[in-house]
């Protein structure tokens, strides 16, 4: 190879024609267990002004790949093989001198949880700086215009106000613009974005898009986009290459991608993505076994309901105002009728959650009143509700798969806990010992937990196994009422798909209600024959499904759905 | 924001008042709760039935409890902490000029401590299982295991016996020096204002061993504490961020990381400081040191109450404004202090 200018040319050959030019590329994570081969040979090419966007589900190594091109992986990680260009030079290859400069000047990068992504004990204003001066962009004299200027671009409003604001003081929202102002200070031409709204909700997830669209276009960016929502990376991007456990299995056009897709993987996920679809058993892979179809959603029409909810408030005191409180639920009232499955929808800070915490009574209300099956349990203050009768009655599923369950506990004694605290039917003494084995595995068995998995602890097991665990835990006392408080949000499409699946089917089994907890109107549209729609601590609008979701009759639930990002089919 | 602050320290300030009422309290009640009976110790051996009372009743010991405390805080307000029967002085005398003898070793001690942890700490969890993480935990482990009475008399071998570079462990000066006026009460400040620089040298030359032995016991938790806070803040998410911003290793690592790992390190500090003051008996005694920790070992000894209760309640002190001042360092440090809780 002979190099006619040593700067212009590189030795590697990649064509300067690509503006990204990732080849071949592989990444090994060194462990205690020998090497994991996280990327394997992954290629694609980017054009400046263009979209990449990388799809796959948690593992699948879209985020190794990104972190590899602007080699900040961790210390374990290493480039094994294969080589990235960017604008004509060697990364794999460049000093980590060369790699400082080009980070946040020629690529940047966001991330998702903006909030941990910033850093906690210093002002936003002077983070912003800190780039802009590490890559002399603005010195002392006018690095505060600048930081100024870049959070203007962000459509902050009182730019020289949040300036001094700490993480701590703003929104989830607000915490990604100012990383996506932090990344697009220093101008650079590639802008790898990781799951940056996930967490986020959908209208705050629209609006960041939106921006970071409009910014990375108008600045001719080539920007790559990394998630796990084909609906998101569709409606953004203009080419897709989705991944598999290290490896791409497919790449195509966007549209392309969605109306004919032709790796099995792509297709599963497609499927697996509630949007549109009719019932939930359209999201499970067309070779599974097939499954009795689940029975009709219908909307209860009994004179007494299972739960009656009346006039619930919920007030906390605020810090800074002397004399205020806030209303966190304002006066709400709804039913949930016998063996029927209402949502509950709203995004973050609407009383979702505040509700639900108050009808588990694991909250006590300000005022209103709560009646099951025809007992005032509002009544029952919630730090004695554990030694009601109800308690077995009332049970929920929680978010986090993973947080709510004890470490030290293994699956079998996770689920065995509420049997050996409220007994089986949840009254009377605790279940005996004898008995307690034969129902756990009973109930494994009801979840589709294979019971060689019992004796796992939470860390041995998949997200899609904790979820399972966690709602055999809530089954195991047959309650009558199951809150799900967004079970499926940390589960990746085609887990949520599956988990989905099985709360139909043990509903359909065990006639259960459900309150089913959730930001996500796709998803609640498949379970539930009602839904309520929330915000701020209010029912904004409550009907049918069909009705709401078809015909919104509120403005929010208007502007909810239309954030929803639409696949282009 | 700022006002808000100063809101949080004012009542923080507050809360020290109360936690400083009830140490007066307990003190008052631990010499009340001790075995003997300080009228007749007064009184001495020969002492009829008479002088007991006699002395009882110039004590004020035969009135009630309230009274007596009442008359303890008016001793206390005008600094009458009583009268030392082994020193003969008045027991605020002997802490006024034992006290900053202690203090002078263990501020010096602990700052040479922080001095050698922080880095160690901090090289240590930036280049973890390496070289350097094994030597920081052999050091740490040794400087912890090894008493300091040990660590002490072998320093005193090594640079006194055998190689003569440090002076005589005599205490916190020569003979040959006449002390400086007290200012600070630090030997070594007080002769520098003094404008005197051999005594200081020669203050500061008896200072460095016992200040030695001690930063090594000190220096353990300081270390762990550092290298445990810099690990858990190097693998948050806002260190990715800054690395993928490009910034310098340098300012990721003493800028971002060292001011977030910095809270833990400082309630360690806190909480060795107050140790140290306390504990260093051992030191004091190898060192001939006339500091506090000595002072009260000697009193509990010969039954020397008003000593003893002298000193709990100076260390009482001691102890809340220290936390008081880590508890208004947290303002400084972190600005979420006073939002969360």
């Amino acid at each position: 190879m002979t190099a006619v200018s040593p700067t212009v040319v590189s030795p590697t050959g990649f064509s300067p024609a690509a503006f990204v030019d990732v080849r071949d590329l592989s990444v090994d994570f060194k462990t205690r267990n020998g090497t994991v081969h996280a990327v394997r040979h992954v290629s694609f090419t980017l054009e400046k002004g263009r979209t990449l966007g990388i799809v796959g589900e948690s593992g699948s190594g879209k985020s190794v790949t990104s972190y590899a091109l602007m080699r900040i992986l961790d210390a374990a990680g290493v480039i094994a093989g294969g080589g990235i260009g960017f604008d004509g030079m060697d990364i794999a290859a460049a000093s980590e001198r060369t790699m400082r400069d080009i980070r946040g000047r020629e690529i940047s990068m966001i991330f998702q949880n903006p909030r941990a992504a910033l850093d906690p004990i210093r002002k936003v204003g002077h983070q912003i700086e800190d780039v802009l001066r590490q890559h002399v962009q603005a010195d002392r004299s006018n690095a505060y215009e600048k930081a100024i200027e870049a959070l203007t671009a962000v459509r902050i409003n009182n730019p020289r106000e949040r300036y001094h604001a700490y993480p701590f003081e703003l929104s989830g929202g607000m915490c990604q613009r100012i990383v996506i102002a932090l990344a697009l200070a220093c101008r650079p031409q590639l802008l790898i974005a990781d799951e940056p709204t996930t967490g986020l909700d959908v209208t705050t997830q629209k609006a960041v898009m939106d921006l970071v669209a409009e910014l990375t276009r108008a600045r001719g960016m080539a920007m790559i986009l990394i998630t796990h929502d084909l609906g998101l990376a569709a409606t953004y991007c203009d080419h897709l290459i989705v991944m598999k456990s290290g490896e791409v299995v497919e790449s195509a056009p966007a549209l392309e991608l969605f109306r004919n897709p032709r790796h099995a993987y792509t297709k599963k996920l497609l499927k697996a993505t509630p949007h549109g679809c009719a019932s939930v058993r359209d999201l499970l892979p067309e070779d599974e076994a097939p499954r009795a179809p689940a029975a009709p959603l219908a909307v209860a029409k009994d004179r007494t309901p299972l739960l009656v909810v009346d006039r619930l408030v919920k007030e906390y005191p605020l810090k800074s105002a002397r004399s205020g409180v806030f209303r966190a639920v304002d006066g709400i009232s709804f039913t949930v009728g016998r063996g029927e499955s209402v949502g509950l929808v709203g995004e973050s800070g609407c009383g979702k959650s505040t509700t639900s915490a108050i009808i588990m009574r694991l909250l006590d209300p300000t005022s209103g009143t709560i009646r099951f099956d025809g007992v005032d349990v509002g009544a029952t203050p919630a730090a004695k509700f554990a030694r009601s009768p109800l308690r077995g009655r009332l049970q929920m599923v929680f978010q986090d798969a993973t947080d709510s369950l004890n470490p030290r506990f293994t699956a079998r004694r996770a689920i065995a806990d509420p049997l050996l605290r409220l007994g089986a039917g949840g009254e009377g003494g605790p279940m005996p010992k004898a008995e307690i084995g034969a129902r756990v595995e009973e109930l494994a068995a009801l979840c589709g937990l294979p019971a060689h998995l019992l004796d796992r602890f939470p860390h041995q097991l998949s997200g899609g196994q904790k979820a399972r665990v966690g709602i055999a835990r809530a089954i195991a006392v047959s309650p009558d009422l199951l809150v799900l408080d967004e079970p499926t949000a940390a589960l990746d499409v085609s887990v949520q798909a599956v988990v989905l699946n099985l709360l139909v089917d043990l509903k359909d089994k065990l006639g259960m209600s459900y309150l089913f907890v959730s930001h996500d109107l796709a998803v609640v549209k498949l379970l539930c024959a009602r839904v309520i729609v929330m915000k701020g601590g209010r029912i904004v609008e409550e009907g049918a499904c069909d009705q709401v979701l078809g015909a919104p009759r509120h403005d929010y639930t208007r502007s909810l759905i239309a954030a929803i990002p639409h696949p282009p089919l | 924001m700022t006002s808000s602050r100063t809101v949080i320290v004012l009542k923080r300030f507050a809360q020290a008042i109360p936690t400083l009422f009830g140490v007066i309290v307990v003190t008052f009640l631990l010499t009340r709760a001790l075995p003997g009976d300080p009228a007749a110790y007064f009184a001495g051996p020969a002492a009829t039935p008479e002088s007991i009372a006699q002395v009882r009743a110039a004590l004020g010991l035969d009135q009630p409890l309230p009274a007596q405390f009442a008359r303890y805080l008016q001793d206390l307000a005008t600094g009458n902490l009583g009268q030392s029967i082994s020193t003969g002085q008045t027991v605020l005398s002997d802490i006024l000029t034992r006290l900053p003898a202690s203090l002078e070793l263990t501020l010096s001690a602990l700052l040479l401590s922080l001095a050698i942890a922080m880095p160690l700490g901090i090289l240590a969890a930036t280049r973890q299982n390496t070289m350097v993480d094994h030597v920081c935990r052999a050091v740490v482990t040794a400087g912890v295991s090894l008493p300091v009475f040990f660590t002490g008399l072998a320093l005193v071998y090594v640079f006194y016996y055998q190689l003569g570079v440090a002076p005589a462990p005599i205490g916190r000066l020569d003979f040959a020096y006449i002390s400086p006026s007290p200012v600070t009460g630090f030997f070594v400040i007080d002769a520098l204002l003094a404008g005197d620089g051999e005594t200081a040298s020669a203050a500061l030359g008896q200072l460095v061993l016992p200040a030695v032995t001690l930063a090594i016991f000190t220096l353990a938790p300081l270390a762990r504490m550092t290298r445990a806070a810099m690990l858990q803040v190097l693998a948050s998410d806002f260190i990715r961020t800054a690395r993928a911003a490009g910034l310098s290793r340098r300012k990721i690592l003493l800028g971002s990381a060292l001011r977030n790992a910095l809270l833990p390190v400082v309630t360690t500090f806190g909480m060795v400081f107050s140790f140290a003051l306390g504990a260093n008996v051992l030191v004091e005694k190898v060192f001939a040191w006339p500091g506090i920790g000595s002072y009260a070992v000697e009193a509990l000894v010969v039954s020397d109450y008003a000593a003893v209760q002298g000193f709990v309640l100076v260390m009482a002190i001691l102890f809340v404004v220290i936390n008081l001042l880590i508890d208004l360092s947290y303002t400084l440090i972190d600005p979420r202090v006073g939002f969360d809780g």
